[in-house]
């Protein structure tokens, strides 16, 4: 017994050690377990005039640290970072909260979720002071200003470049050499029913081949030995042979700015990136950023957006979350112009075409592909 | 049986866990629910053909699972409850390390160990099922194993009786109730699977939980997410409903101590010791896997050395690596408090009670049996404003995570609950005890062992639980398994390394937490 009794006092000693560590570790959350008074909710505010944003973004959010000190040394407005899961479940978390948000600006509703986003009424329109300067192309679809491009990115096919040079193979270029024999059983796709960046393959095919004749184009897939699955994770990190899994397939599904992460994640340290992008592959996505319906903080989150497009924040955007900043003055880093090439004609759907037949589309893909 | 003299308090009992399981399950599933159905989504889904193959799939993958567990966690479960051997509270903590972690850790080394043909496989779904649900038979159906004495089997076997007969005519019946209790949560768990499916069975593979996570998020189709899941809720609760019945045989009430036996002859000991070791080799492959493939690329330990030093190689705010482990810890805490004590409440309210009490068990299951997708969106539709804005509290989460342990404290508890000597009460009470005083020297000294057991699995669970918790907004750091699951969909080597780091440390956690619940068992006598 008294050996027990000692055991659970050990143990007891221990939890509240790990307890107390782990508010060392992370200051910022040793009041928020005790002290809801700390917590940052839209709703309430800290002190007396200090105003405390809290900006809902999506997991890949990943901004270097201390990137909105300037923010709030300019405005005396701070910025509080939430991440609500991937694009899809923050857009369906907010198309449910409209008018009752969760947080006062969203980043990361993409142009295949921004209809969705749009019919729920989820944001409050503002055209940012940042307008002349941002990149045209990424403007469309938003007339009334109801959100804010922040950063445009390419889904391409990306190749292993090993694999080609030992078989002194050309690798595809085009959507439609995918078909071709030369590249039987080397594709993996992950699918758009689950993916977003497989989503945006197919719309791809889509844009290319037309409502029409995307179906042939799959089957074609499919004949020539395509692998489905589930998500970008399974297909890039196991079954794509030019990155960590080493895997089977020398093609993949993923970003025109994969191959320079390839480099700058590198473990041992390269010089070259393994990887690179099928150019006429590409589909464009566009991120949004938007204040949400419901603020109580309307007037500081108009000032957030302006310095969400502003050069100073947008310089940071390729290094940390690769993809390319909306705002023209914002400066490239050489790795991302070295190892990547920025697709002079993407693909391209418009947002609403793409929310109408979606369900159809992929209902139909489903039963061409996988059944 | 005679009535518990505690009987008048069970109704008092049941009021917290009753409210609780009402508050923060039911409600966001009604509140979900009116929002979002409409006659229109019902129609659509109840006319599509592709609904009523996920309900089959989904139905007879979920027995097929059920069946094979079984079958592969009985050697093991047997050499557990009946015998005494060097190692088995480190065997009994491996084989519910699966149990306990998120998929996302488990399933891509769980993949990379099957053959190529096996991948996106209905083979690979039962085989992963097996894999992670064996701890419930071997709990479960093992402890009530220890209480059957062997000496029954033995005056069978004078009698002439083989061991095959033996088991068919006198174990197996004796252990109806256990198996029926273990095969009822296994059955929800597969059902209910979610990454499973999606990471080993691939994209054609869908179950109504995975049909129900596409049409919510990726569809933006609420409503028919919604439907779906009352469909699953209703196809659980029958499956429930028939539990309750074919458990309606009494559990034991005298708590019987079986003393375990070292294995003595050379063919005891080859088999218990054979069991073992091609169960923990089997068990330990994929862990071992994950913790290979965080030494990365160079296979050195640089990665681990730059996480405990708490340098990210991913921005995730000004906060290190191991803060998403020190969240994950305080959420751990809490809901050890929250789900040991309404779990120890409800339990006491089912032992103590007569048959509506017992009415008690499956509802704490409840939770269980709503998908995960749309209790966490009902959550954030109900506790939005004013005096229960709770969505935006650090308490959502572990009160999300209390609701999965529930069910675990309630079936931890139970047994011991019930089994009390009552010949120790009726004693107390021919000497003039009264019930607070019996409770206070009888019942309670018992029941403290088995109640910081409870805690520490709730706690397990809580550290890696990924279901509803995933939905509500993190507004502190990461949990340890959100963060390796964002970690993972990012390209880079280094970044993938890190991810392993992290999954590395979140076994070695849970594992040390399940070792210290099992230490903490009574020991028992050698013979």
């Amino acid at each position: 017994m008294k050996n027990n009794r000692k055991k659970l006092l050990a143990l007891a000693v221990l939890g509240a050690l790990v307890f107390m560590a782990g508010c060392a570790v992370d200051p910022k959350s040793a009041s928020a377990p005790t002290d809801p008074q700390t917590e940052t909710d839209p709703q309430t505010e800290t002190d007396s005039d200090v105003v405390t944003l809290t900006l809902l973004a999506h997991e890949s959010f990943t901004p270097s640290p201390g990137i909105f000190d300037a923010f709030t040394a300019a405005t005396g407005v701070k910025v509080n970072i939430v991440l609500g899961g991937d694009a899809g479940e923050l857009v369906t978390k907010a198309a449910l909260t409209s008018g009752n948000p969760e947080g006062d600006v969203l980043w990361g509703v993409d142009n295949t979720l921004l209809s969705r986003a749009l019919e729920a009424d989820v944001f409050t329109p503002y055209e940012t002071k940042n307008l002349a300067l941002l990149d045209p192309s990424s403007l469309l679809g938003i007339p009334a200003n109801e959100v804010t491009p922040v950063d445009t990115g390419d889904v391409c096919i990306n190749y292993d470049i090993a694999y080609f040079k030992s078989r002194k193979l050309t690798p595809p270029l085009s959507l439609k050499s995918l078909t071709s024999g030369q590249y039987r059983n080397q594709l993996v796709v992950p699918s758009p029913l689950s993916s977003s960046p497989g989503l945006a393959f197919f719309l791809a095919t889509v844009a290319e081949f037309g409502a029409d004749g995307w179906q042939d184009y799959w089957k074609q897939l499919r004949a020539n030995g395509v692998l489905v699955v589930d998500g970008w994770t399974e297909a890039y990190t196991v079954e794509f042979s030019g990155s960590s899994g080493k895997g089977d397939r020398s093609l993949v599904v993923s970003y025109a700015s994969s191959p320079p992460a390839e480099v700058l994640f590198a473990d041992p340290p390269v010089t070259q990136p393994p990887t690179a992008v099928a150019s006429q592959t590409c589909f464009r996505q566009v991120e949004y950023a938007g204040i949400l319906r419901g603020t109580k903080h309307e007037a500081e989150a108009r000032l957030l957006i302006d310095y969400l497009t502003s050069v100073a924040f947008q310089n940071d955007l390729p290094l940390t979350q690769f993809v390319y900043p909306v705002n023209t003055s914002a400066v490239l880093p050489d790795a991302f112009t070295k190892y990547s090439l920025r697709p002079e004609n993407p693909l391209s759907l418009e947002p609403q075409v793409i929310a109408q037949n979606r369900t159809a589309w992929l209902d139909e893909w489903t039963r061409i592909v996988l059944n | 049986m005679t009535a518990s003299p505690y009987r008048a308090s069970a109704p008092a009992l049941a009021a917290a866990p009753l409210a609780f399981i009402a508050v923060f399950a039911l409600w966001p599933l009604g509140n979900i629910s009116s929002r979002a159905l409409s006659w229109d989504s019902f129609t659509r889904i109840a006319a599509n053909p592709a609904v009523r193959e996920m309900l089959w799939f989904s139905t007879w993958q979920a027995l097929a699972s059920t069946l094979l567990t079984f079958l592969a966690a009985f050697p093991v479960t047997y050499i557990l409850a009946r015998y005494r051997f060097a190692g088995k509270r480190a065997l009994l903590a491996l084989v519910t390390l699966p149990f306990v972690l998120p998929t996302v850790v488990v399933g891509a080394a769980f993949l990379a160990l099957l053959p190529n043909s096996w991948h996106r496989s209905v083979a690979a779904i039962i085989l992963a099922h097996t894999y992670f649900n064996i701890a419930v038979v071997a709990r479960v159906v093992g402890r009530r194993l220890e209480q059957i004495s062997p000496k029954t089997g033995e005056a069978a076997a004078t009698l002439g009786a083989s061991p095959m007969t033996v088991l068919r005519t006198v174990t197996l019946p004796l252990l109806r109730t256990a198996t029926a209790s273990a095969s009822a949560v296994i059955f929800l768990l597969c059902f209910t699977s979610y990454g499973v499916i999606r990471v080993l069975g691939g994209p054609a593979r869908a179950t109504i939980e995975v049909a129900i996570y596409s049409r919510a998020v990726q569809l933006g189709d609420i409503s028919g997410a919604a439907i779906l899941s009352l469909l699953q809720l209703l196809v659980l609760g029958l499956a429930m409903l028939w539990w309750i019945k074919t458990s309606r045989a009494t559990a034991p009430t005298e708590h019987i101590e079986v003393a375990l036996r070292r294995p003595q002859t050379l063919r005891q000991k080859t088999f218990v010791y054979g069991v073992a070791t091609t169960t923990a080799v089997i068990v330990a492959l994929p862990l071992a896997m994950v913790f290979v493939r965080s030494l990365g690329a160079g296979r050195n330990l640089s990665a681990w050395r730059g996480v405990l030093l708490g340098k990210s190689v991913v921005n995730s705010g000004a906060r290190s690596p191991l803060s998403a482990f020190a969240t994950s810890l305080q959420f751990a805490l809490a809901t050890a408090l929250i789900a040991g004590i309404i779990g120890v409440s409800a339990a006491a309210a089912i032992a103590y009670g007569g048959r509506t009490a017992a009415k008690l068990e499956v509802l704490t299951m409840l939770p269980l049996t709503i998908s995960a997708v749309t209790l966490g969106l009902g959550m954030l539709v109900t506790f939005d404003s004013g005096i229960y804005d709770l969505r935006s509290r650090w308490v959502m989460m572990p009160i999300a995570h209390s609701l999965v342990a529930l069910p675990i404290v309630v079936r931890t508890m139970l047994p011991v609950l019930r089994s009390v000597p009552a010949g120790l009460r009726e004693a107390a009470a021919t000497l003039g005890a009264t019930p607070i005083y019996m409770w206070r020297t009888i019942d309670r000294p018992l029941l403290a062992r088995a109640w910081a057991t409870s805690l520490a699995l709730a706690a397990a669970v809580s550290l890696g639980e990924f279901g509803a918790s995933s939905f509500l907004t993190r507004r502190t750091s990461a949990t340890l398994p959100t963060e390796i699951a964002r970690l993972l969909g990012r390209p880079g080597d280094a970044v993938q390394t890190q991810a392993y780091v992290l999954a590395a440390l979140l076994i070695i956690f849970i594992g040390a937490a399940l070792l210290s619940v099992d230490s903490l068992r009574r020991d028992r006598p050698v013979t």
